[in-house]
């Protein structure tokens, strides 16, 4: 039998019986779409949260008081009191890993403007701090070395507190307001930054020189942390090592001692992040394999149903002059019809889900070139098989014998 | 013998239901010789669909020999025989076997499309020329379940003989008609027989047999007895004495 008239018959089967070749599609449409979905929500979530990550600085080094329960007691304010702005001198003369390095004091407190307040952080820092977390300046300018040494009490503002105090999109820029009840100019405002990965409002929040916030707004000697840059990504754990080292020594801490401090560095933090959505996207894909799963069985119940039903056909057509393997032949090729289509059907329908999905929960959706050739090849595979397989039975029975099957 | 289409010798069939054997065919001998027109009668049950199917190359026997064309079919593998009843042979059976949903003139084509060397314009010429010779042509685009029973029986003779078979082999072909079709097709048999074509076809009724040449009466597995038909029925003479009783003829 030639391939046209394989192909004319194949169709025209399949034509016949438009229910049970919809039905076997389904079976491979809901396979592959679901597969894709899931694994393109889990890859999209991934890469959002690593996004995330990286526009956080992956040369980021945070280096925050160890404050440790010892058998459960905290042991309090000395603990929290570790570090001290002399520590960021040190580090800024002796680290040679580290490219820029700025304290950081929170004091957290209302800020008003005329009659409108709200509740926020304000940030301590020197003027690196922007560089090290990646911050950008969307209008005004960023306070000087000057500034910082002489106390200003000059502020820059996130976007969302602009918005509260000043509504939506206004510039505030030189206007003075109350932080804590202690006048403040506003010289700049950030870019928005919009939600971190963890769905934190990255904008709430009042940069201002770490002196002023150390002296007049916190009223303490220590700071709360240390912000700096490694020279490079991959120097991130050397300079995390040599951070260690430095501290400790000043520190005066014995060998027996434990630190009295805590690095993180960012490229750590995106591991610990990346392990966590892998495993999110093995859920996912977990997921989608059993949907795949109950779609193969499916179209496997379909193509065993199908081929009894058809022992008939199969007899017809032996007994005017097929040969079992035109028979197999015409059943592979109807399957393999069934398969491309539906899974062709099924990529389409996985990424217009997929989409919505992303749309729904605002995250992107990354459809991979592996999740869409897994799910078509799964599906495929599972559809040919069980398509052909169940006809080879009936294929080499007797010509009378497939005619009289009940 | 040297012009026997069909040569058995000996032909037996059993069929094992449980432990229990059914000796369908207890070794019947036939010959037929190209250009007759056989009848096969007999009670029910008496190996008729059994030897035809043998015959059909649609099943193999338990023993004997089986001469077509000249050449043993018994040594034959599945792909030989699928050839044979593809260029050869054309079956009619009892239950039309159409396929479903399908209409007359692809159910006609069929055979064809096993046929590798049949072009499709080919194909479809001889298709719409075997409906015409059942005289279906205006059916032809019309489903089995849109066709009565002697429609279908006539879509199913006309797939017997697109591929313009040797031998014809046709289960009661009649079985399910009324008297004036019945005559019918035996017309068309009676003609596609004077055209040299080779035909078997069983049947219990002695009426119908009579427009064959030559009688086969079956019993027990065993041919009982075999005769020439003196009074030959010609059909289109009988079908002048009929009443026109056909509902459709009236609706033309
Ligand atoms: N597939 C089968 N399995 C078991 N026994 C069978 C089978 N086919 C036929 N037989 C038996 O073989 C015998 C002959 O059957 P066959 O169908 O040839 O009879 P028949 O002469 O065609 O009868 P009818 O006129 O009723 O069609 C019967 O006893 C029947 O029960
Ligand atoms: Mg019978």
């Amino acid at each position: 039998m030639n391939i046209k008239n394989l192909l004319k018959i194949a169709v025209r089967a399949l034509v016949r019986n438009k229910l049970r070749a919809i039905l076997t599609m389904l079976g491979i449409i809901i396979g592959v779409a679901s597969v894709i979905a899931m694994l393109a929500i889990g890859e999209g979530s991934k890469k959002n949260i690593q996004d995330e990550m990286s526009s956080m600085g992956t040369n980021l080094i945070m280096i925050m008081p160890n404050m440790q329960m010892r058998g459960g007691v905290s042991l309090g304010a000395s603990s929290s009191m570790a570090l001290k702005m002399s520590d960021v001198e040190t580090l800024r003369n002796e680290a040679v890993y580290l490219s820029a390095v700025s304290p950081q004091v929170s004091a957290s407190g209302q800020v008003i403007y005329g009659n409108q307040n709200t509740q926020t952080t304000v940030h301590g820092v020197s003027e690196e701090y922007l560089d090290i977390r990646k911050l950008e300046i969307g209008s005004g300018r960023i306070f000087s070395s000057s500034e910082v040494r002489g106390m200003s009490k000059v502020c820059i503002l996130g976007t969302t507190v602009v918005e509260n105090l000043f509504g939506e999109g206004a510039d505030p820029v030189g206007v003075t307001i109350r932080i804590k009840n202690l006048p403040f100019e506003v010289i700049g405002v950030l870019e928005d930054k919009g939600e971190s990965g963890m769905g934190q409002d990255q904008d709430d929040l009042i940069l201002a020189p770490y002196t002023t916030v150390q002296r007049r707004l916190a009223a303490i000697d220590y700071i709360n942390g240390i912000y700096a840059s490694a020279v490079s990504e991959e120097k991130s754990t050397a300079a995390a090592d040599e951070v260690t080292e430095i501290l400790r020594r000043t520190h005066k801490l014995k060998e027996s001692d434990e630190d009295d401090f805590r690095i993180m560095s960012q490229s750590e933090l995106l591991e610990t992040v990346s392990s966590i959505t892998d495993i999110m996207t093995y859920l996912l894909g977990a997921i989608a394999g059993i949907s795949l799963l109950v779609g193969g069985i499916g179209i496997m119940n379909i193509m065993f149903v199908s081929v009894t039903e058809r022992t008939r056909e199969i007899g017809l057509r032996m007994s005017i002059g097929g040969r079992s393997r035109d028979i197999l032949r015409q059943f592979l090729v109807e399957s393999i019809i069934m398969s491309i289509l539906g899974g062709a059907l099924g990529v389409v329908f996985g990424y217009l889900i997929a989409t919505a999905a992303g749309t729904l929960m605002g995250s992107p959706v990354v459809v991979t070139t592996q999740s869409v050739i897994l799910a078509f090849a799964v599906c495929f595979v599972i559809g040919v098989f069980f398509g052909w397989y169940p006809a080879r039975k009936a294929a080499n029975l007797n010509p009378i014998d497939a005619l009289r099957y009940e | 013998m040297d012009n026997s289409i069909i040569e058995i010798r000996q032909l037996r069939k059993d069929y094992h239901v449980g432990e229990v054997v059914v000796h369908a065919l207890r070794g019947v001998d036939l010959q037929i010789k190209e250009g007759e027109f056989v009848a096969i009668m007999g009670m029910s049950g008496s190996g008729k669909s059994t030897m035809l199917n043998i015959l059909g190359c649609l099943d193999q026997p338990t023993a004997g020999d089986y001469f077509l064309d000249g050449t043993n079919v018994n040594s034959m593998n599945r792909d030989e025989l699928a050839r044979l009843r593809n260029r050869k042979l054309g079956f009619v059976f009892q239950a039309y076997n159409l396929l479903p949903r399908t209409t007359a003139l692809e159910n006609v084509e069929l055979p064809l499309f096993y046929n590798p060397r049949m072009k499709s314009k080919e194909r479809l010429e001889r298709a719409v020329l075997a409906l015409e010779a059942v005289g279906l042509k205006e059916r032809m685009g019309h489903m089995p379940n849109q066709l009565s029973g002697g429609q279908q029986q006539r879509v199913a003779i006309a797939r017997s003989l697109v591929n313009d078979p040797v031998l014809i082999l046709a289960d009661e072909p009649t079985g399910n008609l009324d008297t004036r079709t019945s005559v019918e097709i035996m017309e068309l048999f009676q003609s596609l027989n004077d055209k040299g074509r080779t035909i078997v076809f069983v049947t219990h009724e002695p009426d119908i047999a009579k427009f064959a040449t030559r009688n086969v009466m079956f019993r027990d597995g065993r041919i009982q007895r075999e005769n020439m038909v003196t009074d030959r029925l010609i059909a289109s003479d009988v079908l002048l004495t009929l009443p026109v009783e056909n509902i459709e003829e009236f609706e033309n």
